[in-house]
């Protein structure tokens, strides 16, 4: 966990007390929705289908067990006892009222969250792996460095009126669980021939409209200078970014029309324009910032306790051990993972019950620490292996033990049309029927990894483009059609997807993803080999043929 | 179910509402004929020609502290004078989400 100092705690408190004034000064008139509208959006204020959304961060996706106990009380006092966890490690909330705003982030504010910059055109929170700190074979931990570029850049002038959004993700993991290759900048950390650290960086990653995935532009950048790099390709796109077309203003859109080369080099043209700029990271920064991320007392546990021994027997135990419960980089310890996609339930929500839950049994079985990762699940870092069968009935209760993680029924979709204002159609309801085409867990093991991905309009928030499946609905004459492309993904190897044939009204969808997936039990080698494997090996014809030709 | 941020031009082809979100709570409110918002449809405005919408949205955006992001919506009129959401998204928001919640709404 990362300890806030009186600094973090005074800025978000004078950022509460700001917000506080301008909603009065809304609510009574004396500011138009015109002049409002930036500075709610700055407090992660959107204005949707019902009601107000409230997005809040969560940095890294970390929290701890009293964070999210306060995300259960704004859930339950502000809003209808439940929370949205998105694709970016934020929670949202749907119905929050505009009045009751600045008490909500007051609360919040108490145990050091807040809801700046998780909207507008501005850094946006800095995301990473959700098993950052904890992976086997991890460089070291990302959020040291997502730390010090969110302190950076929070409420940075020249960072506050970029020409549209930025995103920025981290990962120093050999599997990329961050979607580095989807961000504005993605950041990979290595280490060079000499073993020092630094950054693999790429840029001009995103979805939307007009998908990219990132290029790299810079193999090799020490950790010492990364916020120095950052600027410098900041202010490359300050300058140049588009300002006169929103669809036309992300970063991705500039490298594309300069070429990845030349906007390389005029990124490294201003960076060494800049001179010393006082960015210079010194060891002491860096060890000041690390030194205020706690980590656990563990204990020196066996490989494989006798608990776990005496549970292997409980089938049902073992089918969610197998699918839920990851190595960590400490021996007798695992990362445990909670599925937040119940069959027939809308991905990624939470109610206000589940995560005070959650947050009892993170302080009894993972030292009080909760992560969130970008699929809309929840991960326990810490969990001793020989508490597994325990924390397993424990969240079987609760309806967090779904033992479908990676599987076809761990879907990630956005809001849709049930919420979104700018959604052409929806997107729960498809990913709720196909929980229920799937429910049977040995049909989804037979089926192994696979991600669908839904988005509700062509923002992607639901990253179709880069689901395994990916799913995105459309508006033809007043009703809701989908469009299906398949092998995309998002990890180290990431890749749109290509469309598999025209677009399907929306009863057929989940027809259609069953025919996808048998023809792909059909055409694979081999059990091992994976959907987007089959996808790569053989193209999207094979598979478009047996799904479009009775159509 | 294009979205009506993206509503640049004003012509309506049957009976429509004004439509927009309460400034204090976000909820949804419809422009009624006392000039004032009303979270029933049913005490909604109606107009039917396209000069008659423009007017109600242009005294609907007037009121800029009562409610938020006014813009006209379809409804459709059933026997008995009752006024149904015209389009899917005005069903939901009208209504409410498809979906069944883990909480009661």
């Amino acid at each position: 966990m990362y300890a806030y100092d009186e600094l973090d705690r005074t800025l978000i408190n004078e950022r509460v007390s700001e917000f506080r004034d301008q909603v009065k000064r809304r609510l009574s008139g004396e500011l138009t929705e015109d002049e409002f509208k930036i500075l709610r959006l700055q407090n992660g204020v959107y204005l949707q289908l019902h009601a107000y959304m409230f997005r809040v961060a969560i940095p890294y996706g970390t929290l701890s067990s009293k964070q999210l106990r306060r995300l259960a009380h704004v859930a339950r006092r502000y809003d209808r006892g439940y929370g949205h966890f998105t694709t970016r490690q934020n929670i949202q909330f749907n119905w929050i009222k505009l009045a009751e705003l600045p008490d909500a982030l007051s609360d919040l504010a108490e145990v050091g969250i807040h809801a700046m910059q998780t909207s507008g055109n501005n850094m946006r929170n800095v995301t990473s792996d959700q098993w950052a700190g904890v992976a086997p074979g991890e460089i070291e931990d990302p959020r040291i460095w997502s730390e010090l570029i969110r302190q950076h850049t929070t409420l940075h002038p020249e960072f506050s009126f970029l020409p549209r959004k930025f995103k920025i993700a981290i990962t120093a993991a050999e599997h990329d669980r961050a979607a580095i290759k989807i961000h504005d900048i993605g950041l990979r950390l290595h280490k060079n021939a000499d073993g020092e650290t630094g950054f693999e960086v790429l840029v001009g990653g995103g979805l939307g409209r007009t998908p990219f995935i990132a290029k790299t532009i810079k193999p090799f950048v020490p950790g010492r200078d990364i916020l120095s790099y950052i600027e410098a390709i900041l202010r490359v796109y300050n300058q140049y970014g588009r300002r006169d077309n929103i669809y036309k203003a992300r970063i991705k859109i500039l490298v594309h029309e300069l070429g990845i080369e030349k906007f390389a080099k005029e990124v490294e043209e201003e960076w060494k324009a800049m001179g010393d700029v006082g960015l210079t990271l010194d060891h002491t920064a860096i060890e000041e910032v690390r030194s205020r991320f706690s980590y656990p007392a563990y204990e020196k546990l066996p490989h494989m306790p006798d608990e776990l021994k005496q549970a292997a027997h409980d089938k049902l135990f073992e089918r969610w051990r197998k699918n839920s419960v990851s190595a960590h980089k400490v021996q007798g310890y695992s990362i445990v993972t909670l599925s937040l996609k119940p069959v027939g339930g809308p991905p990624g929500d939470a109610t206000a019950e589940q995560m005070d839950a959650v947050a009892d049994l993170a302080d009894k079985y993972s030292f009080g620490e909760i992560r969130v990762g970008h699929e809309q699940n929840l991960a326990l870092p810490h969990v001793a292996k020989r508490d597994l069968p325990l924390l397993f009935k424990a969240l079987d209760r609760l309806g967090l033990a779904t033992p479908n993680v990676n599987l076809v029924t761990d879907i990630i979709a956005c809001p849709g049309l049930d919420y979104c204002s700018l959604a052409n159609a929806r997107s729960i309801p498809i990913a709720q029927e196909l929980t229920r085409r799937f429910a049977n867990h040995d049909t989804a093991d037979l089926i192994g990894r696979l991600h669908i991905n839904i988005s509700g309009c062509i923002n992607a928030c639901g990253h179709h483009h880069v689901g395994h499946i990916g799913i995105l609905g459309v508006e033809k004459n007043g009703e809701e059609f989908y469009q299906i492309t398949i092998g995309g993904r998002a990890d180290e190897n990431a890749q749109l997807g290509t469309l598999i044939g025209p677009a399907v009204p929306y009863a057929e969808v989940a027809d259609v993803i069953e025919d996808i997936v048998e023809a792909y039990l059909a055409l694979r080698d081999r059990p091992e080999e994976l959907f987007v494997d089959t996808v790569k090996r053989l193209g999207v014809e094979p598979i478009r043929e047996r799904v479009y030709a009775t159509r | 179910m294009t979205s009506p941020l993206e509503q640049k031009k004003i012509r309506i082809t049957g009976p429509s509402v004004v439509t927009a979100n309460r400034t204090w709570d976000g909820a949804v409110v419809y422009r009624t004929a006392k000039q004032g918002w009303s979270t029933e449809l049913a005490d909604s405005t109606i107009v039917t020609t396209s000069d008659e919408a423009r007017a109600l949205l242009a005294e609907a955006a007037a009121d800029d502290v009562g409610a938020v992001g006014p813009y006209i919506a379809p409804v459709e009129l059933k026997d008995g004078g009752k006024v149904k959401p015209g389009n899917l998204r005005e069903h939901i928001r009208a209504k409410g989400v498809t979906i069944d919640l883990q909480v009661p709404a």
